[in-house]
């Protein structure tokens, strides 16, 4: 273990370093696009992050979690509540974002408890509920007391600050300018790695495992002696505890939230970036992620001018078009690659199986 | 080998129905520490039911367990795991989409204790305890004879070697007492032999074991003494060739004679 270093070839040595300086070089290529790109890469970091949670209790665990977007929610609003004027509170980021975790796993929890029995559909449908229930809740407690000024949500949200380095503006480090956006960038850089890691290490460990064993036959686990309850809610709540800090820096990020930023369309979207990048393959859900966020975005650039030029006019409205190329992008994927566009080797070799 | 050792297991009065079919009529039967204790009786006698009832996978309707000095809890299969039950299944339940080895080394959960925590961090305490995990599997892959086939996904693993697989990972949780249901049904003959050997060196190193069986060779041969039941009922339990030639036995396999 200690001499891991010792292991690796010249040619992954130059493999990793080619991948650091990329990463590393990512936000200011980006930014030759305009800060809007790199806002766009952001949010795909910010839903790798929000896949690889729920590929914990979906990929690893087998349940279907259709509302998964509360966790989310729940960070957000959490930290929208310790740090904006509304109720005049400044707390810093490293006291929100640990108890963000820490709510959302209790209400990862919450959820849990309930559904503990329900399998597939019947589990589907109570998380979709629970989903809908936050963000009505969300909606709505702007009284008798306003606690999240109900639909217009709640703004001026600070941003994430170490000391007077302020996130939300651009600044010059060692000489370098670097924008608001930039800097978030390396932030969600740094926290999805270890979110990456810690996906790793759990897939295999001996918790992993349990999951797995559910997964595959929940009622083979029990009689081997997993406790399946104490091992279903951890996932839910370590699932929810990813949910709830993506949601903080969301909240920071954007400085503004509302209800509608949690809808049910979000759930199935980091659903949908789970199955099709390939459920419980850690490599494809990122690929997944990335994809689902990037392409729609990618569309609305390419949309108008493609039809200027195969037209010469603008015959059907750029949003819709958009989604619906969107729509049957998933649809053929799923119709060609049932797997995922890349499925852990295993679930490859299970289908192909199955297609023999 | 002597049979004769202390209670391991006491069934007293055990009762299952479902809806009016009485599964189990009040079915007690002792099992001794160190035996092989058969239980045999014909198709729907309730024999899985009551090996279901054990394992906390059915709530009985009356009776109780005594196991080891302490009654089983009804209802909560990992705790008869964790006090040391082990069981296979009569359609063979395997971790499908795993590998052999992941097989058995998820069947040492119950006697490891890494959490989230050991899982994440990987301290010194958590390598050691996986390392031994794996160890551990291993050997019992070794055992059951499936160790070529450590790295293939269980359910691509020959039939025979399914059951054995089974057999590894319900021996991985360390149980005093191994329940097998019909591990040798849709087996050939020599597979049924290694089989034979296979319980009779699991028995050698100390485990008790519950056999439901329809081979009656099988269990003759293998068995220190022999439960039958018959409509829910216990019809006599002995040794085999007590039971062999009991009328009631007789009647309950073949009926009466004309």
């Amino acid at each position: 273990m200690r001499t891991w270093f010792n292991t690796l070839t010249p040619r992954t040595i130059f493999g990793l370093t080619l991948i650091t300086v990329a990463l590393l070089a990512l936000p200011f290529v980006a930014a030759l696009g305009g800060q809007a790109w790199v806002r766009i890469v952001n949010f795909a970091i910010l839903y790798v992050f929000l896949a690889l949670g729920l590929n914990i209790v979906v990929g690893f665990a087998g349940l279907l979690d259709l509302g998964y977007i509360a966790f989310y929610a729940v960070g957000a609003y959490l930290w929208a509540l310790l740090a904006s004027p509304h109720f005049g509170l400044h707390l810093p980021f490293w006291v929100i974002l640990p108890l963000g975790a820490i709510v959302a796993c209790f209400f990862g929890i919450l959820l849990g408890a309930p559904t503990l029995k329900l399998r597939g559909d019947y589990l589907a449908i109570v998380t979709l509920g629970f989903g809908e229930i936050v963000r009505i809740f969300m909606n709505n407690l702007n009284a008798p007391i306003n606690i999240t000024n109900g639909p217009q949500g709640i703004t001026l949200i600070d941003p994430v600050a170490i000391g007077n380095f302020k996130f939300s503006t651009g600044s010059t480090v060692f000489g370098i300018d670097i924008s608001g956006p930039q800097k978030y960038y390396y932030l969600l850089l740094v926290l999805v790695l270890a979110v990456i890691a810690i996906n790793v290490r759990l897939q295999h460990s001996r918790i992993g495992r349990a999951w797995q064993a559910i997964r595959e036959d929940e009622i083979a686990a029990k009689a081997i002696g997993i406790n399946t309850r104490n091992m279903k809610l951890l996932a839910f709540a370590m699932g929810a505890s990813f949910g709830g800090v993506a949601g903080g820096i969301f909240a920071a990020m954007q400085g503004f939230v509302s209800p509608e930023s949690f809808s049910l369309i979000e759930s199935v979207m980091i659903l949908a970036m789970v199955v099709l990048g390939g459920m419980g393959h850690i490599p494809g859900v990122i690929l997944g992620a990335i994809l689902l966020t990037v392409l729609p975005e990618a569309l609305r650039y390419a949309v108008v001018p493609v039809q200027k030029a195969l037209f010469g006019a603008v015959l059907a409205d750029p949003e819709s078009l958009r989604m619906l190329i969107f729509g049957l992008a998933l649809v053929l994927v799923m119709r060609f690659k049932p797997a995922g566009l890349w499925p852990s080797p295993d679930r490859r070799r299970e289908l192909a199986e199955k297609a023999r | 080998m002597s049979a004769k050792g202390e209670v391991l297991l006491q069934a007293q009065a055990v009762a299952k129905h479902f809806g009016g079919v009485k599964a189990l009529r009040d079915v007690s039967l002792t099992i001794r520490r160190g035996e092989v204790y058969g239980l045999i009786g014909p198709n729907g006698a309730g024999k899985t039911t009551f090996f279901n009832c054990m394992t906390g996978l059915y709530v009985p309707d009356g009776g109780s367990f005594i196991f080891d000095g302490a009654p089983l809890k009804a209802d909560a299969p990992d705790q008869v795991a964790d006090r040391g039950i082990a069981r296979t299944f009569q359609n063979i339940r395997l971790f499908g989409n795993m590998t052999a080895l992941d097989n058995v080394m998820v069947g040492r959960h119950v006697r490891t204790q890494a959490g989230i925590f050991g899982a994440i961090f990987r301290g010194r305490a958590a390598r050691a305890e996986e390392a031994a995990i794996r160890r551990r599997a291993e050997e019992l892959l070794h055992y059951v004879g499936v160790e070529d086939r450590a790295d293939d996904l269980a359910k691509n693993l020959s039939y025979g070697d399914q059951r054995r697989l089974e057999i590894a990972r319900a021996l991985a949780t360390e149980p005093k007492l191994l329940c097998l249901d019909e591990p040798a049904a849709g087996m050939n003959g020599t597979e049924t032999e290694a089989l034979r050997l296979l319980i009779d060196g699991i028995r050698a190193d100390g485990v008790t074991i519950l056999l439901i069986e329809h081979d009656v060779k099988l269990v003759m041969g293998l068995c220190d003494r022999v439960a039958v039941l018959d409509y829910g009922a216990l019809l006599i339990e002995d040794v085999p060739s007590i039971v062999q030639h009991d009328p009631r036995v007789i009647e309950a396999y073949i009926g009466v004679a004309a």
